[in-house]
């Protein structure tokens, strides 16, 4: 289930600020509403997305059932060196996805 | 007042009544950012806030926080907190930063459950604090509607 959409540069200057923009699909389920049951419909949102380049943690954003379905983050990075630019998104019933980009430096 | 005013401020108020469950107040707030700042002041300045004044739909609201910082190893912003008044919790999201991110920035989208304020804050390398708020009145609001 990788329904995810990145929007990073292919390649950057040494020194550049580049922009990373991810998506995933999710419902952000809150927890606080009802269905047509009456019954609360359980939490299920994402808790956490941590993006790392080369394996180092570059951002790290913990979630709460506030941040809209299917959440949209952008954030922004210095290109240091050619790499993979890694995005983890973690939460509720062992949710789970990875997605990595590929960038050249230089 | 206009008459597009008057009913601008006639619907935020009509939308903001029916809640069942309980919301976060601004107390509830007040004590989620005492959490994060502790008995450090915070000052009103460095941080920009930006949400749209007037939201139609509450589910998916374009916020931006972006912070004045020179984001050296020496100075930079090391974590940004945005909180809300009237959502069944206050805390929205929390974010680390560091001196690799070059620019202290990052957009997202939230849901709103009122018409509120959304405050964020900026804990800078130094550990001083610095914030920024916004006022939001929503139209259809988010998270505790119930489907029909």
């Amino acid at each position: 289930m990788s329904n995810v959409l990145i929007n990073a540069p292919k390649a950057a200057k040494p020194g550049e600020v580049i922009e990373i923009k991810a998506l995933i699909l999710h419902p952000m389920e809150t927890g606080f509403r009802a269905g047509t049951n009456g019954q609360i419909i359980p939490r299920n949102i994402i808790e956490r997305f941590v993006a790392t380049w080369n394996g180092t943690e570059i951002f790290t954003m913990a979630f709460s059932p506030a941040i809209a379905a299917n959440p949209f983050v952008s954030f922004f990075t210095v290109a240091r060196e050619s790499g993979a630019i890694g995005f983890r998104w973690t939460g509720d019933g062992d949710f789970k996805v990875e997605e990595q980009v590929v960038i050249a430096v230089g | 007042m206009s008459s597009r005013r008057a009913f601008v401020a006639g619907a935020a108020a009509i939308t903001v009544l029916p809640f069942a469950p309980a919301l976060a107040t601004p107390d509830a707030m007040a004590a989620a950012i005492k959490e994060v700042t502790g008995d450090a002041s915070i000052r009103e300045s460095r941080v920009k806030l930006d949400l749209p004044p007037l939201v139609e739909n509450g589910n998916a609201v374009p916020l931006t926080v972006s912070v004045e910082s020179p984001m050296t190893e020496a100075d930079h912003v090391k974590a940004i907190h945005v909180f809300n008044e009237k959502n069944p919790q206050p805390h929205v999201f929390d974010i680390r930063l560091g001196p690799s991110n070059g620019k202290a920035q990052v957009s997202t989208r939230i849901k709103l459950a009122a018409s509120q304020k959304v405050v964020a804050i900026a804990e800078t390398s130094s550990g001083e604090f610095f914030s920024a708020s916004a006022d939001v009145i929503v139209t259809l609001a988010a998270c505790v509607e119930d489907i029909i």
